[in-house]
């Protein structure tokens, strides 16, 4: 598979080829047909109709519960050239978790196809056509295994049908092999290039009739590399793999249009101030710069609305950062209130205090007063989680052009249609009339949900009358005009009665909710934030009490990968440690007790969130909570003797409806630095399409979970967030990253429904290297990150 | 007017001359497999040779390479030690969102054509001022260790120099 990515030129793109690219797949397999050529033309029908049977009062979960829901129609995603090629297109953003490779994979697989001669194509956004492309939430999967894999059945049996037809055999003695047909009693065969214009010309067969793979007749689907067939060379499949490693993989700032303007924007320093005024005679004078341009101020709650700020437009990204480094702005602090005052240290104060005060009550069974009344122990703590920023490698960039009633758009998005729906009434264009064609995304983690930064290169093009302009920002934008991960205290009171058992425990949390970017004065999390970890809690106790606690945003607030899950798993898997330590038991023995007994939770009794999934197809199950358990403490040797300064620390979390335990082998130096040995994972998301993708991930999201433990943090002080650049906001680094991550895969059936795939790994990193802390030097961590707190 | 080469190829530009070589060569040569990330030379994504030594581009003034060669991540295909990383990489499937992996390759074919068999140790040093946010860093190790492994290649010997993070 070498001609793969999305527009394989490094340098620009004609329009023309934009065209073709872009637009109009429709446009693209007309010029195909007209020379008489493919399979599966276009002519889907809107996704509306493609939809579940369900009647329309029945709750919706799953796919079918997202905007514009899926499609499994193959003319959508399938077309067949006359030379073989197959090109499978992927609706999804790719942003590292495999998922253009993945959702080729499936319906190559399914339909029978060489991977060798498979190209895959990147949808522009079009969710009435394509089902939703949101690609967030650890959905992409799970949500849309099912229909990919009924599309490529389809194609397959239209493929036999085709064959049937041209040879004058019955059906049933055609079958697919790979990449052609078989006639069985004559061992007459006919490649799928060959059968493309008369399958081109049968219905899509009925979902009904549709005759899936077994999991023996994959080749690739849930298989090992190594087990791939040999022609692949073991190799894990990667569309992008070697684009990746020559330069031309395309990113949102590696596609140019003719007469393009580059800008950067100098953003407002707090949510909500504006520009007093500006002097840019400066600016205008560095060679190169074309315009200064003021942006309109977002009003709080900004939703995904820009912040504003001073745009300066030059011939080159580097004259643009200079005109802006030139510029002398003033800016307005009143609209932005008590933002403009913003500390973190004093927030961070002020929600200790209110964390001693009653909150809300968010999920009660059992009497707690009672519990602590007849306690034999006790312990009460506070646990701290910072604000952090997803800072993806690829800082945010976007190219839009307008043209009369039409606009172009390049750019990485998770959400494309986010950014077609917003471009589209910011400039009063019809939506289907705004193309929005996605890159490779550097990354995500959440950042890429909002598309604040394509409606910037939006209202700039309109600004020039049209023109191309691309807009970039610097990684100091990413860290100070961010959409940053909550901050969080979390209050935990734990009661054990005389035979060391937990008899109540009380939960009070206070996080800023991400509702507050969307909601004036939403200032308590909101159900389903309370519904990653904390409501959803499975721990068998008398007397439970969760509350809720006032916390208002003062920076804008958005989703970070695992969102709500990292300072939740952070707090309940320490305070289970903690109080094993406190009853003088065994951790792992301790959390197997808690759990108790093997039993299926329905969390649609409680009205708890649930990602979005039926709670009877997704219960919370506790025996999968001990099946990753036991399965991590196992590999890593739980109970073994350490070397002096060295401890392992355990944590389990379910999250996205997988399930995730962590052991870490950790060493705290005599100077107080903490050394990461080893990271053992178990991991149960049910069956794993591409197994190898999901090791990745599970070690991506240890490696980030090890930053957010040791040194990850935003902080703000005078409304202004203090760092800027990688030297203060510290990630891991090579040297810093585990020695060794090694991952297992548990109840990897197709008897379990899907679960997510690329956040559920990360809230147990925390607690389980904090936990192994412990085990180390007896001192716990209750504050994120550890930073210096172990020197002394 | 600045004279120097790029993957072989001599350029005359018009350029200003205190313009970070990262833009030169994103936006005006337009070779975007160079990835511009920080900015400010502490996350190596943008790390290219000059004359064989690996510099960030993204604080290096193209004055700096008046008469001098840059390679970039575009001429690894051709650059025996460049295959034989992508390669290991590709065996090993490091990249996940790729971004940050074409400043990784050109470091670690620095660093391998400057210490053909580097251990844990040397990896960390030479490889740490390159930041992966997707946490690729243990197949990294591991790719690096494997295109050490996969046999002598000739390298020639006059652009080693010292390796600088
Ligand atoms: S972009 Fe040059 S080191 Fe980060
Ligand atoms: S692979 Fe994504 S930043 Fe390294």
């Amino acid at each position: 598979m070498s001609d793969t990515t999305l527009e394989q030129r490094s340098g620009q793109v004609s329009e023309d080829e934009l065209k073709i690219a872009n637009v109009s797949r429709r446009r693209f397999l007309k010029g195909l047909t007209a020379t008489g050529a493919l399979v599966i033309a276009a002519r889907w029908t809107p996704s509306a109709l493609a939809q579940s049977e369900e009647p329309d009062d029945k709750a919706k979960y799953g796919a079918d519960a997202m905007a514009h829901g899926w499609v499994d129609n193959p003319d959508v995603f399938i077309s067949i050239a006359p030379d073989d090629t197959v090109t499978i297109i992927n609706h999804r953003g790719e942003m590292g978790q495999g998922i253009r490779t993945s959702v080729v994979m499936v319906m190559a697989d399914e339909m029978g196809a060489d991977w060798q001669r498979v190209r895959v194509e990147q949808a522009i956004a079009n969710e009435e056509k394509y089902g939703n492309q949101n690609t967030d939430g650890s959905r992409s999967m799970r949500h849309w295994f099912d229909p990919l894999r009924r599309a490529g059945a389809a194609a397959r049996t239209m493929l036999e049908q085709a064959a049937a037809k041209q040879w004058g055999v019955p059906v049933s003695e055609c079958r697919v092999e790979v990449h052609r047909v078989i006639h069985g009693p004559s061992r007459r065969e006919l490649s799928f290039g060959k059968l493309a214009a008369t399958a081109a010309e049968l219905p899509v067969p009925e979902r009904k009739s549709l005759k899936l793979k077994s999991q023996k007749q994959w080749r690739y689907i849930m298989r090992e590399p190594k087990d791939f067939p040999r022609e692949n060379d073991a190799q894990p499949l990667a569309v992008d793999g070697m684009e990746m490693l020559n330069g031309k993989a395309l990113f949102a700032a590696d596609v140019s249009w003719d007469n393009m303007l580059y800008a950067v924007i100098a953003r407002p320093p707090s949510y909500g101030s504006a520009v007093k005024s500006v002097d840019d005679k400066k600016a205008l004078a560095v060679p190169g710069v074309v315009k200064v341009i003021q942006m309109p101020t977002a009003t709080q709650p900004s939703g995904y609305e820009p912040m504003g700020g001073v745009a300066v437009l030059a011939e080159s990204t580097w004259a643009a950062i200079q005109g802006r480094n030139a510029l002398a702005i003033e800016w307005d602090d009143k609209p932005a209130g008590a933002n403009a005052t913003y500390d973190s240290v004093a927030f961070r104060a002020e929600l200790e205090k209110r964390a001693q005060q009653p909150g809300e009550i968010a999920g009660q069974q059992g009497d707690i007063q009672s519990a602590r009344e007849a306690a034999a122990k006790s312990l009460s703590v506070d646990y701290y989680a910072p604000h952090m920023a997803q800072a993806p490698m690829e800082p945010m960039a976007a190219m839009v052009r307008i043209d009369g009633d039409k606009a172009d758009v390049w750019t990485s998005v998770q959400n494309p249609q986010a950014a077609r729906d917003g471009v589209a009434k910011r400039l009063k264009l019809k939506p289907q009339n705004v193309t929005v064609q996605c890159g490779l995304m550097g990354g995500g983690f959440g950042r890429k949900a909002k598309p604040d930064y394509v409606f910037e290169a939006a209202d700039l093009s309109r600004a020039m009358d049209g023109r191309p302009v691309r807009v970039q920002w610097t990684r100091e934008d990413d860290l100070h005009n961010g959409f940053f991960h909550t901050v969080a205290v979390e209050h935990l009171e734990g009661y054990l009665d005389d035979n060391n058992r937990v008899s109540g425990w009380l939960h009070r949390s206070l996080a800023p909710s991400i509702s507050s970017l969307f909601v004036a004065d939403a200032d308590h999390q909101s159900n389903s934030e309370l519904g990653m970890g904390i409501r959803n809690m499975p721990f068998d106790i008398p007397a439970i009490q969760q509350e809720n606690g006032e916390a208002e945003g003062h920076i804008r607030i958005g989703w970070f990968r695992s969102v709500y899950n990292v300072p939740h798993a952070f707090a309940i898997q320490s305070f289970a440690a903690e109080l094993a330590h406190l009853a003088g038991q065994d951790h792992r023995e301790f959390l197997l007790e808690l759990l108790g007994p093997d039993r299926q939770i329905n969390p649609g009794k409680k009205d708890i969130f649930n990602y979005g999934e039926d709670p009877a197809r997704y219960p919370i199950d506790t025996a999968r909570y001990r099946g990753v358990i036991e399965r991590a403490t196992k590999e890593a040797g739980w109970g073994k003797k350490m070397p002096p300064n060295r401890g392992l620390g355990l944590a389990v979390h379910n999250s996205f409806v997988s399930y995730c335990a962590i052991v870490m082998d950790v060493e705290v130096t005599e100077g107080g630095e903490v050394v990461v040995h080893r990271a053992d994972i178990a991991f149960d998301c049910g069956p794993q399409v591409n197994p190898d993708r999901v090791a990745a991930q599970l070690e991506g999201a240890c490696v980030m979970g090890v930053g957010i433990a040791l040194m990850t943090e935003i902080t703000a002080k005078d409304g202004r967030i203090q760092q800027d650049n990688f030297h203060q906001y510290l990630v891991p680094r090579i040297n810093e990253a585990p020695r060794e991550i090694h991952t297992y895969a548990v109840n990897n059936s197709l008897d379990i429904p899907i679960g997510g795939v690329g956040e559920p790994g990360l809230p147990p990193v925390a607690p389980a290297l904090c936990n192994a802390i412990f085990a180390a030097t007896g001192k716990r961590i209750r504050s994120l990150p550890v930073a210096d707190q172990l020197k002394s | 007017m600045i004279k120097l080469t790029v993957n072989g190829e001599s350029r005359s530009l018009d350029v200003p001359a205190d313009t970070p070589i990262l833009w030169v060569l994103r936006d005006t040569l337009k070779l975007t497999g160079t990835r511009f990330s920080c900015g400010v030379a502490v996350c190596g994504a943008c790390t290219v040779h000059l004359d064989g030594n690996p510099i960030r581009s993204c604080v290096t003034p193209i004055s700096m390479a008046e008469g001098k060669h840059i390679t970039t991540i575009e001429a690894m295909e051709k650059d025996p030690m460049g295959q034989r990383v992508q390669r290991a990489w590709m065996d090993e499937a490091v990249a996940q969102c790729g971004f940050c992996q074409a400043g990784q390759v050109m470091s670690a074919v620095a660093l391998l054509k400057n210490n053909p068999n580097p251990d844990d140790a040397q990896i960390d040093r030479q490889m740490s001022g390159n930041i992966c946010r997707c946490g690729t860093y243990p197949r990294i190790r591991k790719a690096i260790h494997r295109a050490a492994e996969s046999g002598s290649v000739s390298v020639d010997e006059s652009l080693f120099t010292e390796v600088k993070a």
